[in-house]
């Protein structure tokens, strides 16, 4: 089996249109959250978001280009542009045939569906713009990527809900794990930040009106955010052929499914994910540094992860440091992992533990070392990224330090 | 502006060519405009004139509306523009 290593990342979310100014604001705990700004906001019971601000999409695309581009792509491609121009790969001849790009989505084009449902039904229209279809599939930004990059290996998108982007990478490290390509394009991206995308979330009634607060006792509630993070997945011997820089390593991962409820989720269906990553990765539990929790701010979430971290690591639970950086850029549903592995690359490469922040007050049944506030230095030599679905899929991946 | 104006104007903008670069002759591969161009500028005349334009993307030859050049496009967007006012 080869061994694979991240030789490229980029992204925009709402901490930055790039890795470095993430990175930054990760470290300096800041908060990506602010009032979201789109059409009927007002009609809106939540009114908070991680929303991508100062973004002008006309600076990165010509008007062709954005009348195909929903913002998911667009989000997908600004990330892509900048992993891959970090990694340094040309495609073409073998090495184009063989790579492709495997990416996580959840809800495809919603601003494209929630703007034409609304040209049909509120403006009673009969006619909508030719290429919906095309901007809302959630293949499409996987598709444009393989375009833009001339990527003709296996490309697909996946979508589990808040576990996509973990389940793209997962897959992406086993194609090239097992030696099938040497190099994968993955990751994952999302933008339900419009009328009818959260309008559909506040019928759950799980969505806080004024904050993330992961892990702390006054949570009350998740907070949606939206963005992308592509990585360059690399066989390790071909990335050290080329000199190319090495980010971190995949070591391994697990996939699980709860296969019990449709939303709530399950501490056994957790465990078993983390351990199995663990397992897959022969990494002894005592090496773990940092996990990159699920963290979503609800009541659920955050106890049901904390118990199962502490049944599976058990006396080295109170050792390792886990934070949710879902505080500060929000939850990016399908997108979400690709984001949170950037804080699993800083931990690793740089030593620097991104918090959590708006952790106010302690939760008896959170009690895990959460990074509460401030980011942290420290020497993690594995970091685990951890993703709970909607359904009960999950899918834990697991980094080591390049050395 | 009259329709034959109009049109070209929505044409030359799909083509991304000043209008006075689009002959009369011309055909849309000519102009460079590919499939996927073709719909989008119907739509763009379906809009600007309010009008529905029976095209087929699958048999664009079966389709009662010409798009075999400039010339015949614009006599089409007049004929469907007199049957549907």
């Amino acid at each position: 089996m080869k061994r694979v290593v991240i030789t490229g990342a980029g992204t925009i979310n709402s901490l930055g249109q790039n890795v470095q100014d993430t990175l930054g604001a990760m470290r300096e705990g800041r908060c990506g959250i602010s009032d979201l700004e789109f059409r009927d906001v007002d009609r809106l019971a939540i009114k908070i978001g991680g929303q991508v601000k100062g973004y002008d999409p006309e600076t990165r695309f010509n008007r062709q280009q954005l009348a195909l581009y929903d913002r998911f792509t667009q989000f997908t491609l600004i990330a892509a542009r900048e992993a891959i121009s970090q990694a340094g790969l040309e495609f073409s001849g073998e090495l184009a045939a063989r790579a492709g790009v495997v990416l996580g989505n959840s809800g495809g084009g919603m601003t494209t569906l929630d703007d034409n449902y609304r040209t049909v039904y509120e403006d009673g229209k009969n006619r909508v713009h030719p290429f919906v279809v095309p901007k809302l599939m959630n293949n499409a930004a996987a598709s444009h990527v393989s375009m833009e990059f001339n990527l003709k290996g296996p490309s697909f998108t996946v979508a589990t809900a808040c576990a996509s982007s973990n389940h793209a990478m997962a897959q992406a490290f086993q194609m090239v794990h097992g030696g099938l390509t040497p190099v994968m394009i993955t990751g994952g991206s999302e933008s339900m930040l419009c009328f009818g995308g959260v309008k559909a979330w506040e019928g759950l009634r799980v969505m806080s009106k004024d904050g993330c607060r992961p892990f702390s006792a006054n949570r009350n509630g998740m907070v949606q955010g939206e963005g992308a993070g592509v990585f360059v997945f690399e066989e390790y011997e071909h990335a050290r052929a080329r000199g190319a820089e090495i980010l971190a390593e995949v070591a391994g991962y697990a996939m699980s499914s709860d296969a019990s409820d449709i939303v709530m989720p399950s501490k056994q269906g957790a465990a078993r994910a983390i351990r199995g990553a663990l397992r897959d990765a022969r990494i002894n539990l005592t090496e773990v540094g940092y996990i990159n929790a699920h963290g979503t701010g609800t009541a659920a979430n955050d106890k049901t992860e904390s118990a199962a971290v502490a049944d599976v690591f058990g006396a080295h639970a109170d050792n390792l440091m886990i934070s949710s950086t879902k505080s500060m850029h929000g939850h990016l549903i399908g997108g979400t992992g690709a984001v949170e592995l950037l804080a699993c690359i800083m931990a690793l490469r740089d030593g620097v533990i991104a918090p959590t922040i708006n952790y106010d007050e302690p939760d008896p049944e959170c009690a895990l070392d959460v990074v509460p506030n401030e980011a942290r230095e420290a020497k993690v030599d594995v970091a685990l990224s951890n993703a709970f679905a909607f359904g009960g899929l999950n899918a834990v991946l697991a980094l080591r330090r390049h050395s | 502006m009259n329709i034959k104006d109009r049109v070209i104007g929505i044409i030359a903008e799909q083509a991304v060519l000043e209008p006075s670069d689009v002959k009369m002759d011309s055909t849309l591969e000519d102009l460079g405009i590919d499939s996927l161009g073709l719909v989008e500028s119907i739509f763009a005349i379906e809009e600007e004139f309010d009008i529905s334009v029976p095209f087929n993307a699958n048999e664009p030859q079966e389709s009662d509306f010409d798009i075999s050049s400039v010339a015949s496009i614009i006599s089409g967007i007049e004929t469907l523009v007199k049957e549907q006012s």
